[in-house]
């Protein structure tokens, strides 16, 4: 299972779980699991489980660290003990600390933050199951909670990750992939406003294998943006057709 | 100068809903000359003012609300309250006591303890302070008996109806008094916990279709089932 195998896409192009080149493994998301949050998402992308939970807008806890002008947005991702093949320690690890970085940055752009100052947003990312990509599943699943906790916010914020296997371009890495591959580009993305909040490189690629890569990534962003903005749909769809009636 | 949406559709955060001479109103917001959702919600607009009823919203403090708060912290001069709101409130024990208030004389906590629900106005509240609250009104103050129950605040205005004919309604059918709180905190105080638990019962039914039409009409007639069958079950 850790070993690296010999050819990560065969001869016909399929890769090793028989997908194509630019081909997102079957996603699954759902609004509202939670009932003591505020807003909260669940999404299942591969192998990935990804739960997320809003709290918030609410007084800052510890109160020196709210600020006067705007809204703190605070992030917490982290990783089940049982949610990779070692058993991994609870204890926020490096990776998880960056992540928890990462992920908070790709969504405070699609917030009102001067809207409710002196306030706070908690978001809580517990990843149950990884195998790989799950700072992008993460951001996907985080935006909607946040949407779902009817905090006002300018787009869902969508990721999705490209990166170079064998000698090509593919999309969503799956974890294998991503360890035995060359390079590694997640991109978070607003469509409507077209913005990318997020772009990291974790590799080496040339400058067009980069730009494929990124903009592999950003088609990848909006085809999974029509099931995100599906499953928000569906938790108020009673409504909608209440109205229609 | 096209919009792009029918309407009482269900949009998302981020969708663009119009474009050029238009103006953002609730739950919405411009950019350049596009208008964009910010809440999931059902979107409508008045002529050139684009709208969206948010489904999912929570309480924001406005001076003049009536709400219904929690008492959470006796402090040095007042009590601390929440209001199911981002914003915790304060309530000075001079509004109370309606004179000078002496840490000397007066016990905090045999006026207000922590846990009262109290009925109260906003009297204050911007961005760099938390709102103050008043009970220096007639019905406003300590609440003593009846019932909570909360719903989202955007559905308020539902609760209340066009020009009050739903919650007046409910008061003549369950013979309640209600009090409604802006953030969503509902008291009702009636005769016998029965009438209470019915007016309840109506309010949880208006807040789960709060987007039918003829919701009034329907909600009577709940009513009026109900009660029968209470009658008949008493015999």
């Amino acid at each position: 299972m850790n070993e690296k195998p010999e050819k990560l896409i065969d001869k016909k192009g399929y890769r090793l779980d028989g997908r194509k080149i630019d081909e997102l493994r079957p996603v699954k998301i759902e609004v509202g699991v939670l009932s003591n949050a505020d807003g909260s998402a669940y999404i299942e992308q591969g192998k990935n489980k990804i739960l997320a939970a809003v709290f918030g807008p609410r007084e800052m806890h510890p109160k020196h660290l709210s600020l006067p002008d705007r809204m703190v947005l605070r992030c917490r991702y982290h990783m089940a003990p049982f949610s990779v093949q070692e058993r991994k320690s609870p204890a926020p690890s490096r990776r998880e600390v960056e992540l928890s970085k990462v992920i908070r940055e790709s969504l405070e752009p699609s917030l009102f933050v001067d809207l409710y100052p002196r306030t706070g947003i908690d978001v809580f990312v517990e990843v149950l199951q990884a195998d790989g990509g799950t700072r992008c599943a993460s951001i996907t699943a985080a935006s909607l909670a946040i949407a779902d906790a009817g905090i006002p916010m300018r787009d869902l914020v969508v990721a999705c990750a490209a990166g170079k296997v064998d000698d090509t371009v593919v999309l969503d890495l799956m974890d294998t992939e991503d360890k035995a591959g060359v390079a590694d580009v997640p991109v978070a993305f607003m469509p409507n406003l077209n913005a990318v909040t997020l772009l990291q490189m974790d590799g080496i690629l040339t400058p067009e294998e980069f730009e494929n890569a990124v903009n592999m990534a950003i088609e990848g962003c909006k085809k999974i943006y029509d099931l995100q903005k599906e499953a928000l749909k569906t938790k108020y769809m009673n409504v909608k057709e209440e109205v229609e009636e | 100068m096209p919009t792009f949406f029918e309407k009482k559709q269900l949009v998302t955060p981020g969708e663009l809903l119009a474009e050029g001479d238009y103006v953002a109103g609730e739950n919405t917001y411009a950019e350049g000359n596009k208008i964009y959702a910010s809440r999931i919600g059902l979107v409508d607009n008045d002529d050139k003012k684009v709208n969206v009823v948010a489904l999912r919203a929570f309480y924001v403090p406005k001076v003049g609300d009536m709400v219904i708060g929690t008492v959470v912290e006796i402090g040095f001069n007042g009590w601390t309250i929440d209001i199911e709101a981002p914003y915790q409130a304060l309530l000075r024990a001079s509004d109370v006591l309606s004179r000078p208030f002496k840490p000397q004389n007066d016990e905090l906590s045999q006026v207000l303890n922590a846990g009262d629900l109290i009925v109260a106005k906003i009297a204050s509240y911007d961005r760099a302070h938390d709102p103050q609250l008043t009970v220096g009104e007639p019905g406003l103050g300590k609440i003593t008996r009846g019932q909570i129950t909360k719903v989202t605040p955007t559905k308020i205005p539902r609760v209340i109806g066009r020009k009050g004919s739903m919650i007046s309604m409910i008061k003549e059918e369950t013979g309640c008094q209600i009090i409604l709180g802006l953030n969503g905190v509902i008291l009702v105080t009636g005769k016998n916990p029965e009438d209470e638990e019915l007016a309840i019962m109506a309010i949880r039914k208006i807040e789960e279709e709060s987007h039918t039409s003829g919701l009034t009409d329907r909600i009577t007639q709940l009513l009026k089932e109900e009660k029968a069958k209470r009658e008949e079950s008493k015999k």
